[in-house]
């Protein structure tokens, strides 16, 4: 797997807010076709990571590319090359499914009748052919968390963020979407995720552990279990963050 | 001490709670185990009188939800889904709010609140809104049990907050519960069901189950194999093609397998897998847990819908 | 009643603590008066006028040039006869003319009195108003040094007349028209607001689940606010009165009473709003819909109400701010009693009562 070519580098990651620094000294290379799980406490610093990846937040310092592009100078290239869906469903409820989903192909400027093509494949997988027309406001929350997921990686980008998506839904629905991520994986696009399940941290190739700012541990599930001498990833989590 | 006895309740065309009926015991720490849309806050809002059954009645510690509602403001403590303490006012000011409130100060009952409050009184002159996500919710809690309540109801206090956090926040609970304070909370993290005495099964409106965690899952009497090899991708995929396969789904580092009739041999499972050419293959059969017997159950009340041609709620008649 | 205390002293909290809340509170009151400060404005400088001099003589000579070298006018045009005047208003450009009559000095030297005519554009009454002043002020001034002892009595009837609003009635209007807004925005935005805000971040479920009352919920709502607008309506008042020398010729005890019904009246819309409202957004919405444009367009503050449509009229019944503006007008301006305005006040009490009726009615003591 190292032998990947890196989509996400960080080198020496830094963002102060005034005195307080959110993220200290961050070093982490992410490769293609991963499925990383990234992982904290509240207020450890992840949302601002993610924020900065995502191109939508600029270091303090640190040398970063996502895609190979640069975080500084090329933002809008990076934001070209990747998907993002957070806990809020980046769907409009206002529209039906078929809209959102013409709107993001839209928006990442997929053309028209490649677009046309997409929906239909898209429905199709999701079996959502008959609620096609349907508002987003009254789909089952599994749906929308699926149907996100899908319209954020319609336009095949490198890599998709995901920042807690399956909270709150029930364990089938929760691993039907993960069947998703582990399919868009195989599909050679890069996963970043951040859960607070500690089983999916299980499910991830290789998973960092933020605490106070600082990545405390970044390995395989398989290789931290042991260095923490741990059963299972929950008793890694609260071994560094009670450290 | 709380009892709720067929219990509906519509909004528009949605049914939240359907016909529930439920005894909590004096001094207990029951749980409300269910995804969102499994009915937990609806159920929670009528027994804090906020809410108005359809149908049905409740009552607590023989006060009715309805009727009675004045006395049951006054013996209870609520702690709504988000956090709701007052942002912009501080840890300390929040504190006494909520004591004068109810009628009480904060001496009077600080005995109860101590071992919570005191991880958060250094910080008493700070906002609550730049508290981190733990300590919000231990001033939360602060806040409900300020007045000393009989009965004491969590919605949700768990979600959103890492795992420490909760560890820690369900070792308070226990505690509390030695204080004599009955204590209903809801959680969609099913592991959270052991630390329980009790817990209600609950998914769109019913309850699969109520029962102790230990007996729901004697009671599930299904056996489940655990199998694991070097792709859990192609793992999955390929256990599902196999012939007796009833469900296979993803559990941290293993893939749980069940089969219809409960015939299939560890051995059996390992030459297939091996057969497929995975490496590193290892099975073995294990004791299942809670959300083994949440998603069993949840399966099989769909599969009931189904039969009985109970689709709506579903886009698509494909779901299965 | 230490649940209220406590209540209250939380209310202070959020208001003091949020910078928008505060702005809303202080600074548009404040930002509104400038506004309209500027709006009625008491410095006038490079008014263009034209003059028709019938007299051109030395006394008339002498004052033209007083008045063009005030600063305050610029000669446009010099006239040459009556029928100029409508046209040249009509272009737009000339805020007064002046008309001398025949004869001018020598009337003046001869009779000790001569007539003066000041013709003004009064479709901005403000302007109009100022220069008619600045012009008699240069008028009076030129008489005196011309005459120190006073032994003739020397006179200049000047007589004005105003095109298009003969009377002038807006003027005073804006300082009372203000204070209807102001307490309005504030007493019925910012109560619905806050009720709402507790809605919106689930605290209002506790507040409901805790013995508190309704009665206490809302009464620990509105009175930190009618005391914050009470001090808005001194200040306003204070400002109209040293600032734009707005007269408090009535009963200042009365006006104060008014305001007060005024406010408790708005502040009761707030409640109801806010048992409608499921947000602050909405709730800001109908706020700012719902009450100010009305309040500006219907009460009369801008527009005065009889020259309306008939329906506009009839609706402008309906609107609070109608009826305070009327009451406090007469109170300010005309110096009544509350002998003049009681059916105001009896409309205004009604309204109060009304709404108090429904909001407490309709205040939830559950979610639904």
């Amino acid at each position: 797997m190292e032998n990947r070519q890196p989509v996400i580098k960080a080198e020496n990651m830094v963002k102060k807010f005034g005195a307080f620094v959110a993220n200290d000294h961050l070093n982490f290379e992410v490769y293609q076709g991963e499925i990383f799980g990234f992982l904290g406490a509240n207020g450890a610093g992840k949302t601002t990571a993610i924020r900065i990846l995502c191109g939508l937040s600029t270091p303090t310092s640190g040398n970063i590319t996502v895609g190979g592009f640069d975080i500084y100078r090329e933002t809008e290239l990076i934001k070209k090359n990747i998907g993002y869906m957070s806990q809020k469903f980046s769907l409009y409820e206002d529209l039906t499914v078929s809209e959102n989903i013409r709107l993001y192909g839209g928006i990442y400027g997929i053309p028209w009748r490649r677009r046309k093509e997409k929906e239909k494949e898209l429905l199709r997988k999701l079996e959502l052919e008959e609620a096609r027309n349907k508002l987003i406001a009254g789909l089952p929350l599994g749906w929308k968390q699926k149907l996100a997921f899908s319209v954020a990686i319609l336009h095949d980008p490198a890599i998709v963020f995901l920042d807690e998506p399956t909270g709150g839904v029930d364990p089938i629905t929760r691993r039907k979407f993960w069947d998703l991520i582990y399919e868009a994986a195989d599909r050679g696009i890069t996963v970043f995720v951040t859960t607070h399940y500690m089983d999916e941290a299980e499910y991830c190739s290789r998973v960092s552990i933020m605490d106070a700012g600082r990545i405390e541990a970044l390995d395989t599930p398989e290789n931290l279990k042991k260095q923490y001498n741990a059963r299972n990833m929950d008793e890694v989590f609260v071994k560094i963050s009670r450290k | 001490m709380i009892s709720i006895r067929n219990i509906s309740k519509t909004y528009g065309e949605t049914e939240a709670l359907h016909d529930i009926t439920l005894e909590i015991n004096r001094n207990e720490l029951f749980g409300l185990i269910g995804p969102d849309g499994a009915g937990k806050t609806s159920l929670m809002r009528i027994l804090m009188t906020l809410l108005l059954p359809d149908s049905g009645s409740a009552s607590l510690d023989g006060c009715d939800v309805v009727k009675e509602f004045r006395k049951i403001r006054k013996m209870v403590g609520y702690m709504p889904g988000r956090f709701s303490l007052y942002q912009d006012l501080t840890v300390e000011e929040n504190l006494h709010f909520f004591a004068t409130v109810f009628g009480t100060t904060v001496e009077e009952n600080y005995e109860l609140v101590k071992d919570i409050y005191s991880h958060i009184e250094p910080f008493g002159t700070r906002r609550a809104g730049k508290l981190s996500g733990g300590m919000k919710q231990k001033l939360a809690l602060s806040c409900a049990l300020i007045h000393k309540p009989k009965i004491l109801v969590l919605d949700e206090p768990t979600t959103g907050v890492d795992a420490v956090s909760r560890k820690e926040f369900w070792e308070m609970l226990k505690n509390l519960q030695k204080k004599e304070i009955t204590i209903l909370v809801s959680t969609p993290y099913m592991d959270e069901a052991n630390l329980c005495d009790r817990v209600a099964l609950m998914q769109k409106g019913t309850l699969l189950d109520v029962d102790s965690p230990g007996r729901i899952i004697q009671k599930f009497g299904k056996r489940v194999l655990a199998a694991r090899s070097e792709n859990m991708f192609r793992l999955i995929n390929d256990l599902r093609t196999f012939p007796k396969a009833a469900s296979v789904y993803a559990f941290g580092q293993f893939a749980h397998f069940t089969s219809p009739d409960d015939d299939v041999e560890v051995n059996e499972l390992e030459n297939f897998l091996l057969k497929n050419g995975h490496q590193a293959v290892e099975v073995e059969e294990i004791e299942p847990g809670i959300e083994d017997v949440f998603m069993g159950l949840m399966q099989n009340s769909l599969q009931q819908s189904v039969a009985a041609g109970n689709t709506n709620n579903k886009p698509s008649k494909k779901q299965t | 009643m230490n649940q209220l205390i406590s209540f209250i002293k939380k209310e202070f909290y959020h208001i003091f603590r949020d910078v928008r809340t505060m702005l809303i509170l202080f600074g548009i009151p404040v930002t509104q008066l400038l506004i309209f400060g500027t709006v009625i404005k008491n410095e006038i400088y490079d008014i263009r006028i034209a003059i028709y001099d019938q007299a051109k003589d030395e006394t008339t000579r002498r004052i033209t040039n007083k008045l063009l070298s005030s600063g305050y006018f610029i000669l446009e045009e010099n006239l040459n006869g009556i029928s100029d005047i409508e046209d040249i208003f009509r272009k737009g450009k000339i805020r007064e003319v002046v008309v001398f009559e025949n004869g001018f000095g020598e009337k003046l030297v001869k009779e000790g009195k001569a007539h003066l005519q000041l013709i003004a554009d009064a479709s901005d009454p403000n302007t109009a108003r100022l220069a008619v002043g600045y012009t008699k002020g240069i008028i009076n001034d030129f008489i005196r040094k011309e005459n120190p002892e006073m032994k003739i009595p020397h006179e200049i009837k000047t007589e004005v007349r105003m095109f298009y609003n003969e009377d002038l009635k807006s003027a005073y209007l804006f300082v009372p028209g203000t204070m209807a807004l102001i307490l309005m925005l504030i007493s019925a935005m910012m109560t619905s607001i806050s009720i709402t805000r507790e809605k919106e971040l689930g605290t209002m479920e506790v507040l409901l689940v805790s013995p508190l009352r309704p009665t206490q919920i809302i009464v620990g709502k509105v009175a930190p606010y009618l005391l914050l607008s009470i001090i808005n309506a001194l200040v306003i008042i204070l400002i109209g009165r040293f600032v734009f020398g707005v007269p408090i010729t009535g009963s200042f005890a009365l006006l104060m009473a008014e305001t007060v019904l005024f406010i408790l009246m708005a502040l009761c819309l707030g409640i109801l709003i806010s048992t409608v409202a499921k947000n602050q957004m909405v709730a800001m919405f109908i706020s700012m819909i719902a009450l100010m444009l009305p309040t500006i367009l219907l009460s009369g503050f801008i527009f005065p109400v009889e020259n309306m449509p008939k329906i506009l009229q009839w609706l402008s019944h309906i609107m609070p701010a109608r009826w305070f503006i009327e009451i406090i007008r007469g109170i300010m301006l005309k110096g009544v009693g509350l002998a003049f305005v009681w059916k105001q006040t009896l409309i205004l009490i009604g309204m109060t009562v009304l709404f108090i009726a429904v909001s407490v009615r309709k205040f939830k003591i559950r979610l639904e």
